[in-house]
């Protein structure tokens, strides 16, 4: 039998959430209600859980989470309703009528007790041989439940096989407590359906497409369901040893680069509250560690915009003025390897439309490898590069077979947020408290644009502050106070904004090669757009076939993530949506205090295109090193 | 198809003229009809017993574009086998019973959820929905009656006994995986397809045409105060005469056992596998809601059986039906089966059944579902009502049977 709407997602993991009134002063937009005894009011339709936590009652909770709908199934937040037989779960239950609520009787306690009991029976492992020992959901009930013992025995042997397939993502499926985050993060939040419930019963578990590993599944590596897990039954898959062999060794030259993400939420990691960037401090405590150079991601997000925004006012060119190849307009960004990925496997017509440059990760890969082992006269075969990402599909995308273009794999190791917090504890160093210093040279700068990368909506503003420029020849801050391009910005799962190019200036130097006035673009109206989350990408794509007015935009940045890179799957767990913005906030902060905050006017940016990519942006030298091709993946691997 | 045998009882088992409750349902207001269900105190069939007309007014009185009546022919309770009798022999009161429900709600649409293994009977109820149609019983204006389209479908389930579960069998019904909804919402508000939805069971719907023939008062005729009219029985286990019967409520154990020719009994277990062991020193109770409420299912058992045996059986049912979606279910139940492997190898301990029965009162409330909820019952009753067999073989068991 056909369901009319699309039947993406069970809906017993949808929330059942009962409208709520504007104005609930109005008759019939509150309920009152007793919570353990206490008269409260409150909008219709909130859940017992919101009611508890607007009014500081704890209520235990395990399988809910604040950026996915409602579950109702490990049942650990149940409390007694009045005139109910059963107890209910409160993160599931609308509040409709004035119940009395008690969330603390002998019988809802033991209930559950006797939940943890169970799930720790089944849990196999322990917690000090866990990466989520001090961090894991489950081991916080425990204590908070006073757990000595196993009430109904433990699991003695694994069940299950790790998988470990994944570039990215690690799957050990013996810790699982089949809350079914992932499930709802994979299926509804980022909309990509890898994961699901398999089998019934006992023999229940969390499993992909014929169980097959996850390297076989259309994963995107977006790793967002790791940060949504409770427990360590995902994790990224860690380079860390690695990483330390290759400082350990003399002979190799082991640099990092470190992207902006990381260095706004790494502080989390060490106990601060969100939103503390901690750029200065880390390029300390990596030099500690013993990477031999620090270099800043920002330089090549810069150098990315630089060959992104020129390939994008090149496909305008062609497309507005010698009417070839309409269909590569819009251009998409490439810079997120989780959208990529989507991108390939969902929608492999538009890989056309992606932008060919790499992403700052792989280009700075690339420069390493070639520029600076000449610059620094070292054999590239001797440099390991890391980078720290927030993010988990860059383990992917640094595998990618294609990215060799220095002759040697470009980018050695991805390396999450938390693996790095890891690496620098492991050395004995408490980060916050070490003192400041600089980025290493030849690419010691970075433009704020650069830095803004990590939010979503910032690659976008990044590229508007120079293509603005380049093509007005006037200022940014004439028209967008302080250069903060404040349409694009925020949270809004999707932003479309249009910006009218009324005036336009002389042609840079770098462009004359290209054509010589901009008088094409005058009077012409830009239109943009930003998704991030690929759940709202899909709906950007779907209305880009459907010929909506997403398909006449000109550019349209994507972020796999939601939130965008700071909301990246290798940062710090946990994540909510006040976290992410507060991370978003220390981002933005930063830019405004730098002095450069445009790609074009990095002096850095001048330099490399003088003395290494001599034929300017989209040149033949920066074709080879810094672009990239893509693979019509569809429903297959590769 | 062809009626099995010669079935005698007072309402179901009656004889009954293709299209009468319809005809005369048509004739009535669908308030009328609401009404003289709800004076019948006719209750969900089903198990769970829940009033009839209140289902059916709630749905009623939800505003919505599409409405749907769902016949819930997926009987998977152990011993449970009366649905089948009445698809099979009397098609005819289930498809009216719907077809009323659909006029006094204000639904278009009838959907038969029908137990995967069922599917031998699919075709004649096909083969029966196209004479309905014909006789324009089904399809537009029904008898006549302007602006009353109904039409009925059959949608095949996939074997799994959590889509008996209401909400559990609308999921399904949607393709997706079979597990229960959390409630509220309930399907009278936001059911199959996120429309109101009223979910009966099929005997349920089978007595809805001779309610209206004969009126909500005539029913209350049988049964017991509180548990008005007849109920079908699925007698199964050890008696001479197993079979499905037609007997009021009130009926005690001791009555059933005599009419069906069982001897020596010593337990009787009523409501299948999630319902309750009777002991014979019970026998006297009655059979009703406010007694020992049941499904229909009845299962027999004589002195020779091993009842550790028979509640290992049952566990056994519910570790691997469990949908595995919530806690409580999913390992409580593994856990209350490792207890009766204790027993049965004899390495348990008293304070650790304790421990299981502690946990199994856990599971009765805790539990997302009906499911879970009722599995720990025979766990329960079968270890209070037969400890004396069961740890101190005294019973004279002579190695089960």
């Amino acid at each position: 039998m056909e369901t009319k709407k699309n039947g993406r997602a069970p809906v017993s993991q949808k929330p059942h959430r009962i409208e709520k009134p504007e104005h609930p002063e109005y008759i019939g937009g509150s309920v009152k209600i007793q919570i353990n005894e206490k008269e409260l009011t409150v909008p219709l339709g909130t859940t017992i859980l919101e009611a508890c936590r607007d009014n500081h009652i704890h209520v235990p909770t395990l399988c809910h989470h604040d950026d996915l709908c409602i579950a109702g199934v490990c049942r650990v937040c149940v409390v007694e309703v009045e005139n109910m037989h059963a107890l209910q779960a409160s993160c599931a239950f609308p509040i409709t009528a004035p119940i009395k609520i008690n969330t603390a009787t002998p019988m809802v306690r033991k209930a559950r007790k006797h939940i943890i009991d169970l799930l720790l029976s089944e849990h196999y492992g322990e917690c000090y041989s866990c990466f989520r020992n001090n961090n894991c959901e489950l081991q916080t009930l425990a204590k908070e439940y006073g757990v000595d013992h196993y009430n109904f025995g433990h699991i003695e042997k694994p069940k299950y096989k790790i998988d470990n397939s994944s570039y990215s993502v690690v799957r050990d499926m013996d810790k699982c407590v089949l809350c079914k985050r992932c499930i709802r993060t994979c299926i509804d939040l980022q909309e990509v359906g890898v994961l699901e419930a398999i089998g019934r019963g006992d023999e229940t578990h969390i499993g992909t497409f014929l169980d097959k590993q996850l390297s076989d599944v259309i994963c995107i590596n977006c790793g967002q369901c790791i940060n949504r897990c409770p427990t360590g039954a995902l994790r990224a898959n860690d380079p860390r040893d690695e990483i330390w062999e290759a400082i350990d060794n003399p002979k190799k030259h082991v640099v990092i680069q470190t992207a902006p993400s990381p260095r706004a939420a790494i502080g989390e990691e060490f106990g601060l509250e969100a939103g503390r960037s901690m750029t200065g401090e880390l390029n300390t405590a990596l030099r500690r560690i013993g990477f031999s150079k620090v270099f800043d991601t920002n330089f090549t997000a810069d150098l990315t915009i630089m060959e992104e925004g020129t390939e994008l006012i090149l496909r305008l060119y062609k497309a507005l003025v010698k009417g070839e190849d309409a269909d590569k307009v819009p251009q998409f960004t490439s810079c997120s390897p989780g959208w990529v990925k989507y991108l390939e496997h969902f929608y492999p017509e538009y890989i056309d439309n992606l932008s060919t440059a790499k992403s700052p990760q792989q280009m700075f890969g690339a420069v390493i490898k070639t520029f600076y082992a000449q610059e620094a006269n070292i054999d590239p075969a001797d440099i390991v590069t890391v980078a720290v990402m927030p993010c988990s599909a860059k383990k992917f995308e640094c595998n990618r077979s294609e990215m060799d273009d220095s002759g040697f794999k470009d980018v050695d190791y991805g390396l999450t947020t938390r693996e790095l917090a890891q690496m620098i504890k492991e050395t004995g160093i408490h980060l916050p408290e070490l003192p400041k210093s600089e980025f290493d040279n030849p690419f010691g700068e970075a433009s704020g644009a650069g830095l803004i990368f990590g939010a979503t909506g910032g690659v976008m503003e990044a590229a508007l502050r120079t293509v603005i420029e380049l093509v007005t020849g006037g200022k940014v801050e004439d028209l967008f106070e302080n250069a903060n391009i404040t349409p694009v910005r925020g949270f809004e799962g999707i932003r479309y904004v249009e910006l009218p190019i009324t005036e336009v200036g002389e042609v840079p130097e770098m462009y004359k090669k290209y054509f010589d006035s901009w008088d094409w673009l005058k009077g012409a109206t830009l239109k943009v757009a930003v998704a991030h989350g690929t759940a709202n990408a899909k709906k950007v794509m779907e209305d880009i076939k459907a010929g909506g007015k997403f398909s006449e935009c000109h550019f349209i940045e994507f972020m796999g993530c939601p939130g965008g890179c700071i909301g990246g799957g290798g940062q710090p767990i946990p994540t909510n949506a006040t976290i992410r913005a507060k991370r978003a906030e220390a981002i933005y902060a930063e830019d405004e205090g730098l002095p450069i905050r445009k790609s074009h006017e990095n002096p850095h940016i001048g330099y490399i295109y003088e003395k290494f990519l001599t034929d300017g942006p989209c040149g033949d030298k920066s074709h080879k090193l810094l672009h990239t091709t893509y693979t019509k993946r569809g429903e297959y691997i590769a | 198809m062809e009626k099995l045998k010669e079935r005698n009882g007072k309402v179901l088992f009656s004889n009954y003229t293709l299209g009468e409750g319809v005809r005369k349902a048509l004739s009535l207001s669908r308030d009328d009809i609401l009404f003289e269900v709800k004076d019948s105190k006719l209750k969900g069939r089903g198990g769970a017993g829940f009033p009839v007309s209140t289902k059916w007014m709630l749905a009623a009185a939800a505003i919505a574009d599409e409405k749907y009546v769902i016949c819930n022919a997926d009987e998977g309770e152990p011993g449970t086998f009366k649905d089948r009798v009445l698809l099979v022999e009397y098609p005819e009161l289930v498809f009216e019973g719907m077809i009323i429900a659909g006029y006094a709600i204000g639904a278009k649409n009838g959907i038969v959820y029908l137990r995967g293994e069922y599917e031998y009977i699919r075709k004649s109820l096909e083969d029966f929905l196209v004479q309905m149609r014909k006789d324009n019983l089904l399809g537009k204006n029904i008898c006549g009656k302007e602006g009353f389209d109904f039409d009925i479908k059959i949608f095949l389930g996939s074997a799994a006994y959590i889509c008996g579960e209401e909400t559990a069998l609308i999921e399904s019904l949607e393709g997706h995986r079979g597990e229960a909804r959390n409630r509220p919402p309930y399907p009278v508000n936001t059911g199959y397809d996120g429309m109101p939805t009223s979910v009966n069971n099929v005997e349920t719907f089978a007595c809805v045409p001779h309610i209206i023939i004969n009126g909500g008062e005539w029913y209350n005729n049988f049964g017991t105060k509180k548990s008005s009219g007849t109920k079908l029985f699925s007698v199964s286990g050890d008696c001479e005469k197993p079979d499905v019967y037609e007997w009021e409520w009130g009926i005690t154990i001791n009555e059933l056992l005599e009419k069906v020719g069982a001897k020596n009994t010593k337990a009787v277990q009523v409501g299948g596998a999630s319902g309750i062991c009777v002991p014979k020193s019970e026998f006297d109770r009655k059979i009703a809601y406010e007694d020992i409420p049941t499904g229909g299912s009845i299962i027999i058992f004589n002195e020779n059986r091993d009842m550790l045996k028979v509640l290992k059986n049952f566990m056994e049912f519910f570790v691997e039906e469990s949908c595995g979606q919530c806690t409580p279910c999913r390992i409580g139940n593994t856990k209350l089966l490792e207890g009766v492997e204790m027993i049965e190898n004899e390495e348990y301990t008293f304070a650790y059944l304790n421990k299981l029965k502690d946990l199994g009162k856990t599971m009765q409330v805790a539990s997302k579902c009906g499911l879970g909820q009722s599995s720990p019952n025979s766990f329960l009753s079968i270890l209070e009502n037969f400890k004396d067999e069961i740890f101190y073989h005294e019973a004279g068991v002579e190695n089960g049977n």
